[in-house]
């Protein structure tokens, strides 16, 4: 289960960043300069994969119950932040991330910015624009596929998961040539942020000394129990966002039916 | 150089700590607390994380919903 588990959470993870940064670097080339914008992507995955070429040894060197501490820690502060986004736009808090308009107020951005060339680059509004979207996006990610992969000891099963994942939004983003508006970025982000908080409790209360019941099993009833749990206050928020205010009701229910 | 050290302390801060520092307290506290209580007790002390999990996520939902309004 625990394999499987891994794949999918990273796969989930990388994909919700690799569907954000691909629409940064459709608008960076878009309005601007495709080379430049493309030299910006590869510029930003170079420096991701740097950092995990630094960060992933020394992971592996820490003992094992203290790295399952600071792993669990870790991502239980990212699960518990993926989570109370997701929830807040499942129950019409916020609004839902909309590809098609973050691609629209990027494109206007970039085509109002001046063209400065420094060296090589033709255009460095397009290529810094691409490089910190990739990056941004891409360290969070980064840091989740090899804190599961260092605790699992199967860092190249997680690394597979981060490029097949990064590979399909590459691909389906060349063939469709637009952002990637119809991915359901929520559910994602919610899926990880479940897995991300039960293998957080599961890791980190075991590095602190704790031993579950059922032992490796016990992640079995904890991905079920937060996701049950999760679900439960997405009802619980969506009925006080439609009591307090109607308008917020329609949003609800507007957001409810584009999303599903 | 003052502002650029700011800059990436503050960086780190939003990417590990997030929009709310209180979930990061908790999850330290949580973890410091099965911590010690592993060390003085034999009873069962899994339940602490996941009774703080269960505390800090609606939590953390109705703060974020309060600041909007």
């Amino acid at each position: 289960m625990t394999n499987s588990a891994l794949f999918m959470a990273v796969f989930l993870a990388c994909a919700v960043e690799a569907v954000e940064a691909l629409t940064i670097v459709l608008a960076a080339g878009t309005a601007r300069d495709w080379r430049s914008s493309i030299a910006g992507l590869l510029a930003g995955m170079v420096t991701l994969a740097a950092v995990v070429a630094l960060l992933g040894p020394a992971l592996s060197a820490i003992p094992l119950d203290g790295l399952r501490l600071f792993v669990g820690g870790l991502l239980l502060v990212f699960g518990l932040q993926w989570l109370r986004k997701a929830i807040l736009r499942a129950s019409g808090h916020r609004a839902l991330h909309d590809e098609a308009m973050v691609f629209e107020s990027t494109l206007a951005a970039a085509r109002r910015a001046g063209v400065q060339r420094r060296g090589p680059v033709l255009d460095w509004y397009a290529f810094t624009l691409s490089y910190k979207g990739v990056l941004l996006e891409g360290l969070e990610v980064a840091f989740i596929a090899l804190t599961f992969g260092a605790n699992q000891h199967n860092i190249p099963l997680a690394a597979a998961a981060a490029v097949a994942a990064v590979l399909v939004v590459a691909v389906v983003g060349m063939a469709v040539r637009a952002p990637l508006s119809r991915v359901p970025e929520n559910s994602m982000k919610f899926a990880v942020g479940v897995m991300l908080i039960a293998f957080g409790m599961f890791w980190g209360a075991e590095g602190a000394g704790a031993h579950w019941p059922l032992d490796d099993a016990a992640l079995l009833v904890l991905v079920p129990a937060v996701a049950l749990y999760a679900l439960a206050l997405v009802a619980l928020f969506r009925r006080r966002s439609a009591n307090a205010s109607p308008l917020n009701a329609d949003v609800a229910t507007t957001e409810r039916a584009t999303h599903s | 150089m003052i502002g650029k050290l700011r800059g990436f302390g503050a960086f780190w801060y939003d990417f590990i700590v997030g929009d709310d520092w209180l979930v990061g307290l908790g999850v330290l506290l949580a973890l410091a607390i099965t911590y010690a209580a592993s060390r003085i007790t034999d009873a069962p002390v899994w339940w602490i994380v996941v009774a703080a999990v269960a505390i800090l996520l609606p939590h953390s939902v109705f703060r974020a919903t309060r600041h909007r309004r």
